[in-house]
């Protein structure tokens, strides 16, 4: 009786000096463990190809990207900066999971429509990866005639390429990701033997520090020696290869690199590099994008 | 009655009254804005969680750091990953007393401030913050506002930006606590 006694007044009156900070951090909802795994790569294009990631909801990616000449090219060309390819490009995330985009390139003066769909994200107790759809149609728009003589489209379908790949990309660490890209492209004019070009590209980042990474990238072609004479006019292409770095500015990723292909969308850097990069037919390059919002209900929720 | 009885109610109502002096918020707002020369930076979080004792003035706010959300996704990532590292902090929290309890059954406005530790990106540091209580029947609002250095807890400003941000961010809190 007298334990109880001392047991309830006891508690009774230390309750109240009992009850320090850390006790009225249990009358909130425990801490939530965070889900999905972001940022797997810093932008939607890892060098050449596609990364994992999308565009958010009502946001607005604006990217400039440009590939010199060949750095073998000699002084004569100014080591490849004479001559430069430059692709200008939009996307724009419906939502979270969907991009719609839109580019033109000045190879060939090529305008590609695509389309991104986030199917499935990485996440600490779900899938082990990230998995994004991508669709384009690459539109070749040249004048069907080169000259005079020379008629090099006939219909429009022979300006449609078409690509479709599936972007499988897993964050190991905070530091190191790793992507996997197998898909294909379909010609609309083929320059050799193969309508369709199967490929599968492997690229990955490591994060040297906060805001650098380094990143590889290569695609290789399921087309025998005698089918790589896809480029125009029956050139020899080789497989694409990249190294390059990322240098993200708070609202920016700058992202230059090495790379043996002029062209920066599928069609051309799977089916129309005539550089061999091991053989030193490197082409220096560099891709900027900038972010602009239109989330105006957060905009407006944000204001100070 | 039993006397154990009655010690037992007598031990209840002490304890009930005790936590009966709880008034607390789960969605709390916090906001913070940067002057930056571009486009000036904010973003709100209305996930903060405060609990204040009104007996004996502690107060506690726990602040989120991945539900801050920016009207351009792309800062909002880099300010998870890069500034603020939420993956290794995910919480600020601020733990303190307030200096001079105001009564605050009564309704009415009182400025108060607290003292204790402010915990960002790791980094605690000893602040008195400064805030007013109003007390409306059942809820109390409490609005601060105060400055952080950035320097103070560690978080870099990177050295090549478009977006430079400014060396001190002001942070703005609302909270509407209700008794527990």
């Amino acid at each position: 009786m007298k334990q109880t006694l001392i047991f309830l007044l006891a508690g009774g009156f230390f309750a109240t000096p009992a009850l320090a900070q850390d006790d009225l951090l249990n009358n909130l909802d425990p801490a939530k463990p965070k889900t999905t795994t972001t940022a797997t790569f810093k932008g939607t294009r890892l060098i050449n190809g596609h990364t994992v990631e999308t565009v958010r909801g009502k946001t607005l990616d604006f990217l400039i990207s440009h590939r010199f000449g060949r750095l073998n090219s000699g002084v004569d060309n100014f080591y490849g900066m004479d001559e430069a390819t430059i692709r200008l490009g939009l996307e724009y995330g419906i939502n979270d999971r969907l991009t719609v985009g839109i580019g033109r390139s000045s190879v060939q003066k090529t305008v590609d429509l695509y389309l991104k769909y986030r199917l499935l994200r990485q996440a600490g107790q779900g899938s082990p990866v990230s998995i994004t759809l991508f669709g384009s149609d690459a539109i070749v728009t040249e004048p069907t005639r080169q000259n005079a003589a020379a008629v090099l489209y006939y219909n429009n379908g022979e300006r449609q390429n078409w690509t479709g790949q599936v972007l499988i990309a897993r964050k190991f660490s905070e530091k190191f990701s790793l992507q996997v890209t197998p898909g294909i492209v379909v010609l609309g004019k083929p320059e050799a033997a193969p309508k369709t070009v199967a490929s599968v590209g492997i690229g990955g980042r490591y994060k040297v520090s906060k805001r650098v990474s380094v990143n590889a990238e290569y695609f290789a072609r399921f087309l025998s020696e005698a089918d790589r004479f896809t480029a125009p006019g029956g050139a020899k292409t080789y497989n694409v290869f990249a190294v390059g770095v990322d240098i993200e500015t708070g609202g920016h990723v700058f992202q230059l690199h090495f790379t043996n292909s002029q062209g920066m969308i599928e069609k051309q850097f799977l089916t129309q590099a005539t550089g061999d990069f091991f053989k030193g037919d490197i082409n220096y390059g560099f891709n900027i994008s900038r972010t602009f919002s239109f989330d105006r209900k957060t905009k407006k929720a944000a204001a100070w | 009655m039993h006397m154990k009885t009655v010690l037992l109610m007598l031990g209840l109502a002490l304890t009930f009254q005790a936590r009966a002096q709880l008034f607390l918020t789960q969605t709390g707002e916090t906001r913070f804005f940067s002057k930056a020369p571009l486009e000036d930076i904010s973003a709100i979080n209305k996930k903060t969680g405060a609990v204040l004792n009104t007996q004996n003035g502690d107060v506690v706010v726990r602040v989120p750091i991945t539900e801050f959300q920016f009207p351009n996704k792309l800062m909002q990532e880099h300010f998870n990953e890069n500034y603020l590292e939420s993956d290794k902090f995910p919480y600020a929290m601020f733990r303190g007393k307030l200096q001079d309890v105001p009564d605050l059954s009564k309704p009415g406005s009182y400025d108060v401030s607290a003292k204790g530790s402010f915990d960002l990106h790791g980094v605690k540091l000893d602040r008195v913050l400064k805030g007013k209580l109003v007390v409306d029947g059942e809820k109390i609002t409490l609005t601060s506002e105060f400055q952080v250095a950035l320097v103070d807890h560690k978080i870099d400003i990177p050295k090549i930006v478009f977006q430079k941000i400014a060396e001190t961010v002001d942070v703005r809190n609302t909270f509407v606590l209700v008794k527990k």
